[in-house]
């Protein structure tokens, strides 16, 4: 099943949907200025709709079931969301309107940064960062900002386990910062005697992802952190897992200087084919002046008696700002909205059956899969895709094969420590029966790489495309429709 | 329990597989002082009580696309054609992710293809990435790409002063731990060609805006030669508005490096700010320097055509603190939605739309020039945007033109004294095909009402 590319469709002279008429006299066009010619498609709507539908029948997607993607929390995204998003009174604002006649945005925006700083511990929070790689680079400033107006210029150094995402070792170097790297210990913990031997006045601070990659609470959490207090150096907690703590723990309580929450993993917000995203991120006091610019604050010149009123706000030391406007506002619209629902007691038992979840699909494969390390997991788990006995068998050939039966595969290759990962978060929404059916194609597909292993090295034969050839897209690279 | 499937017979037969004796056991390795913190939220709602509350707080805001609405400053009020949100709104769309899995994301993969294209045919340029967060995010990761051309060894940075302020304040805050020199002075009526005389063999790239944040339109004609030629191969790079290119020949006809901007007129609802789309495109000589995804085409095993996300070394899930950017994910759904603007107008529709925005923003600054006491400012060609020099200042216009003529509410236009202050009482109009002749009969109805 292939689907012509949109410019493949286009017929000289089509025309798609029509702009309104002219209404006002011609004014003369800035001759020599124009352009010749606009190659775009000239299709009809009709042609866009069938087109587009169906390229959307290509994609699998959690509407259509489990998308057990490690670290990415592909939880079910609630359709309430897409309807108060879409209210027109939020769609149609301008973000330079006078604040006078956007109140019930920013109410919205102020609200949702109280309500994070609720749920993570934290003083402050900006909504400003589009993800959560741009919330890493952010907090990552702030930390840099922080050391240099203490005239600790020395400390150009973060520290990042080896489990860590790619984000936060691209987001230091971005930051102007190094990078030293951590090892973990047989356990799947930060390595304690390594992290150390590396703390020194050079240190910024640490970048600490818990649960960490591995699904695994850090079991010296309390340490990690005071070791890297005790050298003067700040804690980044990296929050693409807090889908296992709202309501179970508060990182700000447990001493994390600055983080980073991903309202599209954790807060229920689409993941859109790969964004759009929001990559709040929270602060201990300490660091609540350095935040990016601005925030939204309740006007501090009200009487006790007045209406609340707010008002946007520059934080003093401010790393500046990171986005034009306010940040992913759409997005903002629907996390509150999921909040509102779940409330404190809702958000903690979603993070409870979240890794209930997860270790029950563990306790369906584990002795099958091979389990680097053995412990009870959190919001997500990581498991070998090889068998000592099948050793033509790879994980990319245990996800590709996955797709054949119609479901879809983890993160593979991810964490890098632990060969052939297959990383599996299923999250709470997902029910028994679709865990068991999971667990039972995971079996199957074992069972198979011994006995016709030819399956998964074929597979997949049941979806739009066979297995693409990567390396030709690399060596001569196709980028564009050509005319 | 909104969301979570399990009955009660379900937990427990679970908690039995996997050996433990409650839920509370599954997180026995969190300290215990920290743990169940109670949480300082509201009780929760039902789906219709979140309804009606949002509605509320929807209810409280003025929506300046159902008012005559003359702002724009980065942000444009457009015609969003209803074919956009119906495919936007497919949950095979925005309930997938990142296409990790390419045979099952085929989908994602073609439409970003398509984009990629279609930015490409706009801008005049030979690639595009799957875009940025926005245009203010895409302008600073175009800073970065000139200075990894160069191997970090410039640091000096020529910016115009008439780029956009936020995207200008984006920039210097990416920046801010790289050790650069950013020059180029913050008096909006700087000449192009002076800031030209500023590029040196230090320099990595020139960054102008065309229209600029004044609406003003640059001839680009000559300057990529003498950048080239005086910074020795320093980039250039132009921000610009891609509907005014559905009219206006494009920057990579004149030679630009980088060509990047914000997306949001390209189909995006106003949504107070966000999500919009930022776009980047550049010369195939820089595709390994570039930041962010790319999607190329392929074949599969049987030789059928196909899509992948390509030339990944570039990036950070690969080469960590060696990638080229600390960029993840992309803006997908609003790039999906930025292509099917330019499939449904297409060559003739898209043209259309940028006439319609020349003629009626010409058609308003003779209307608002012919009022007493107000003066357009010419010195540039323009496409829909322009200055118009007040009588009084600009907060105090706005305030009249929304609350104080009987039966009219007219947003006005932007406040150019926040970010110049030698542009007091200068407000930036901004004319699109949403505003009717009538709504800009009452602009000029109104402004010449004022001070009576």
């Amino acid at each position: 099943m292939t689907e012509p590319l949109i410019y493949e469709l286009s017929s000289p002279g089509r025309e798609g949907v029509k702009p309104p008429q002219l209404d006002v006299p011609e004014s003369a066009l800035p001759q020599g200025w124009l352009r010749e010619d606009l190659p775009l498609p000239e299709v009809s709507e009709i042609d866009v709709v069938r087109h587009y539908l169906r390229l959307s029948q290509l994609n699998y997607a959690i509407d259509k079931g489990m998308y057990p993607l490690g670290s990415c929390t592909m939880k079910f995204n609630p359709k309430i969301n897409e309807v108060t998003a879409r209210l027109p009174g939020f769609t149609g604002i301008h973000p330079l309107q006078h604040p006078d006649d956007v109140q019930g945005a920013l109410y919205v925006i102020y609200t949702l940064q109280e309500y994070i700083k609720a749920i993570g511990g934290f003083a402050g929070v900006t909504l400003q960062p589009a993800a959560g790689a741009h919330g890493e680079l952010t907090g990552v400033l702030i930390m840099r900002k922080y050391h240099l107006d203490r005239g600790e210029t020395q400390r150009d150094t973060i520290l990042v386990p080896d489990s860590a995402h790619g984000t936060n070792p691209a987001s230091t170097s971005m930051s102007g910062l190094r990078v030293v790297e951590i090892p973990s210990d047989a356990r799947g913990n930060v390595d304690l005697d390594a992290l150390r031997s590396q703390v020194c006045e050079r240190v910024a601070g640490l970048m600490f992802t818990n649960p960490n990659t591995l699904g695994l609470f850090e079991e010296h959490m309390e340490d990690v952190i005071d070791i890297v207090h005790g050298c003067g150096g700040l804690v980044y907690g990296d929050g693409a897992n807090m889908n296992a703590l709202t309501g179970i723990m508060r990182p700000g309580d447990a001493g994390i200087d600055v983080m980073h929450f991903n309202l599209h993993k954790t807060f229920s917000t689409p993941h859109g084919g790969g964004g759009p995203g929001c990559g709040a991120v929270g602060v201990a006091p300490h660091l609540v002046d350095y935040l990016p610019g601005p925030i939204v604050i309740l006007d501090p010149n009200l009487d006790e008696d007045d209406d609340p009123y707010f008002i946007f706000h520059y934080p003093p030391k401010s790393i500046g700002r990171v986005k034009a406007f306010w940040g992913h506002f759409g997005m903002m619209v629907r996390a509150y909205t999921y909040i509102r629902m779940l409330g404190s007691e809702g958000l903690r038992r979603s993070a409870e059956h979240a890794v209930l979840n997860a270790n029950y699909l563990l306790s369906r494969i584990k002795g099958v899969y091979p389990l680097p390390y053995d412990r009870i997991c959190k919001h997500e788990f990581v498991v070998e895709g090889r068998f000592k006995d099948a050793p033509g068998v790879h994980a990319l050939d245990i996800a590709k094969r996955l797709i054949d039966y119609g479901v879809h595969p983890p993160t593979n290759y991810f964490p890098l420590i632990v060969p052939e990962a297959l990383m599996i978060e299923p999250t709470e929404t997902e029910s028994r029966q679709s865990l068991d059916n999971y667990a039972d194609i995971l079996l199957k597909i074992a069972q198979e790489a011994h006995e016709t292993p030819d399956l998964l090295h074929a597979a997949p034969q049941n979806a739009p495309v066979r297995r693409l050839d990567e390396v030709r897209a690399a060596r001569n690279p196709v980028l564009r429709y050509e005319h | 329990m909104v969301y979570i499937p399990h009955t009660d017979a379900e937990r427990r037969a679970m908690l039995a597989t996997i050996g433990v004796a409650d839920i509370a056991a599954l997180f026995a390795d969190i300290p215990e002082k920290f743990r169940y913190p109670q949480l300082d939220l509201p009780e929760p709602l039902s789906e219709m009580e979140t309804l009606q509350e949002l509605q509320f707080l929807a209810g409280l805001n003025l929506n300046a696309n159902t008012t005559p609405t003359f702002l724009g400053a980065g942000a444009y009020r457009h015609w969003v054609p209803s074919v956009v949100d119906y495919v936007i709104s497919r949950g095979e769309f925005y309930t997938a992710y990142t296409p990790y899995q390419a045979e099952v994301s085929q989908g994602t993969l073609q439409a970003i293809f398509e984009y990629e294209s279609m930015i490409c045919d706009l801008t005049g340029m030979d690639i595009a990435n799957a875009s940025h967060y926005d245009g203010a995010t895409a302008a600073a990761e175009a800073v970065i790409q000139a200075y990894n051309v160069f191997r970090k060894k410039r640091n000096k940075i020529v910016l115009a002063p008439t780029v956009h302020p936020q995207y200008r304040q984006v920039i210097h805050t990416y920046t801010q731990g790289m050790g650069l020199e950013i020059v180029g002075g913050d008096d909006p009526t700087i000449e192009i060609a002076h800031l030209v005389e500023l590029v040196d063999e230090q320099t990595a790239c020139l960054i102008l805006q065309t229209p600029d944040f004044l609406g003003q339109l640059h001839d680009l004609s000559g300057l990529a030669d003498a950048i080239h030629a005086r910074g020795k191969d320093a980039q250039f790079v132009v921000i610009t508005n891609p509907i005014s290119l559905g009219l206006l020949k494009p920057p990579g006809d004149y030679g630009a490096d980088i060509v990047v901007g914000e997306g949001q007129p390209l189909g995006l609802g106003l949504n107070f700010g966000g999500p919009y789309l930022g776009f980047y495109a550049t010369r195939a000589q820089f595709a390994r320097q570039m930041a962010g995804r790319l999607v190329g085409k392929t074949v599969d095993i049987e030789g059928k055509d196909g899509y992948v996300m390509t030339l990944t070394t570039r990036e950070q899930h690969i080469r960590r603190d060696k990638a080229t950017s600390n960029i993840c994910s992309n803006q997908g759904l609003m790039a999906l939605a930025a292509t099917v603007y330019m499939a449904a107008l297409g060559k003739h529709g898209l043209r259309k739309v940028a006439e319609l925005n020349y003629h009626k923003a010409h058609y308003a600054a003779d209307a608002i020039d012919a009022v007493e006491g107000f003066s357009v400012v010419r010195r540039k060609p323009f496409f829909n945007e322009f200055v118009v020099h007040c009588p009084a200042p600009v907060e105090e216009i706005n305030r009249f033109l929304l609350e104080e003529i009987e039966a009219v509410e007219i947003i006005g236009g932007y406040d150019l004294a926040q970010d110049y202050p030698a542009m007091a009482n200068h407000m930036l109009v901004a004319v699109t095909e949403m505003n009717s002749r009538h709504e800009i009969d009452l602009l000029a109805e109104a402004l010449s009402a004022f001070g009576d």
